[in-house]
Formats: structure tokens, sequence, C-alpha cells
């Protein structure tokens, strides 16, 4: 690890922070890739990155219900739910091939950012909504 | 309605593992054209959902060994600051700054998928 890899995975912490309290990711799209920067195996940082995500979705969450924005009952459901269909991503994953799928996964993505830009015409001009 | 959540947390856990980035990238567009939340809300619930997802992850990965606290914390602790700067900010976002800064970073992430 060189001179500059901890101020590095500082700033990169920070940026997933802010980027998880705009739009409500976990901040493993950076954590993940700065892990692996920082010198850890795939699973070491798949691991480490799951628990950094904690304190900061919590946070997140938090100062969310202060707000107002927190649908606790939704949120659990979602979240228990998801943890069994993380159990069945790993028996689909073993299936496939990784570029496929990854591939695959990216054009949904655009489509769904497409749709999002679309319904983006609907949405009130202010916040909070004083309609 | 249950059964929609339910849906969108099975659609997130097998998202997740498979292409290896976090459920929020689908709860949150699911909890807006699904479920019809305010993006606010839905960017608010995703993270509730992905705190009790992210916790029991750490632990099973945990009890196995491979989670590396003093990482965790180096890029944690910022992280922290920056979620409370995060959220602070999207206070100040309308709901249809919001959704087109969401669906440009959904854009990022797909097209560096595909690439």
């Amino acid at each position: 690890m060189s001179g500059w890899a901890i101020p590095a995975a500082i700033c990169l912490g920070l940026v997933a922070g802010v980027l998880s309290g705009v739009f409500g990711v976990g901040g493993g799209i950076l954590f993940v890739p700065t892990l692996l920067l920082l010198g850890l195996g795939q699973v070491e940082a798949a691991a480490t990155s799951l628990l950094a995500v904690v304190p900061t979705a919590a946070t997140g969450a938090l100062r969310q219900r202060a707000y107002g924005n927190l649908r606790h009952r939704a949120a659990l459901v979602i979240g228990a739910v998801s943890v069994v269909g993380a159990e069945l991503g790993v028996q689909i994953a073993t299936r496939l091939d990784e570029d496929v799928i990854r591939r695959a996964f990216g054009v949904l993505l655009v489509v769904v950012a497409a749709r999002l830009a679309l319904s983006a015409r609907r949405e009130p001009r202010r916040y909070p909504d004083v309609s | 309605m249950v059964a929609r959540l339910a849906l969108i947390g099975l659609v997130a856990g097998v998202f997740s593992t498979v292409f290896g980035v976090g459920g929020g990238i689908v709860v949150v567009p699911l909890l807006i054209s699904f479920v019809g939340l305010p993006t606010h809300a839905a960017a608010a619930t995703s993270l509730g959902a992905i705190l009790v997802t992210a916790t029991a992850g750490a632990l099973l990965y945990a009890f196995r060994g491979d989670v590396r606290v003093g990482y965790a914390l180096l890029i944690g602790i910022p992280a922290v600051a920056g979620a409370l700067v995060g959220t602070q900010l999207q206070q100040r976002l309308s709901g249809r700054a919001l959704t087109l800064a969401f669906s440009a970073f959904v854009a990022v992430i797909g097209v560096r998928l595909i690439l």
C-alpha cells in the first residue's frame, strides 16, 4: 500500500457517504473498489464494505426519520426479505456466466434511468411538497 | 402492499449478490414506480432496508472471519460524516431535481456495468 492510499480511502469514504445520503444507497459501490485499492481480497472487501455500510445507512436513516421520510414497516419488510433474496442470488450467480448477467443488468439500469427521467416531469418542483 | 414490498426485497437481495452492487440502486426506483412513494421517502426507506440487510450480511461474514474492522472504520467514519452532509443536501432538492439526479446516477452505473 503506498502513502496516498489511506488519504484516498478517507476521501472516497466521504464521497460514498454523501452519495448514500443523497440517493438512499448503501455506498458499497464505492466502498468495495476502495477496499480493493487498499489491498483487500474480493471476499474481504465485500464483507468489510457491508460493515462500513451499517453506520452509514444508520446515520442516513436516522436523519431521514427526523425529516419524516422513513417508512419503518416498508423498510423492515424489504430488508428482511432481501436477506432471503441474497441467498437465492448466490444460487443463481454460480449457475450463470458473470459477464453476460453483468451487461444485462447494465442495460436494465439504463432503461430504469430513462424511465425515472421521464417520471421526473410529474414530480413537484418544490420540496417539501406544499400542494 | 406487503406483497409488493416483499417482492422488492427479494429482487434487491438477488440483484445485490448476482451483480455485486447494493440493493439501494434497485430499491429506490422500485419504491418510486411500483409503490408510488415520493423520491425523498423512497431514498429514506431504502436506507432503512439496507441497514437491516447490511447488518445481517456483516454478521454472517464476521462469523467466517472475513470482516476487517480497522478498514471498515477507515472508510465508515468519513462515510458517516458524508451521510450527514448528503441527507442535509437532499432536503434542499425538489422531488424533480432529486429524481433527475438519481436517474443520472443509475445511468452512469448502468453504463459502467455494460462496458
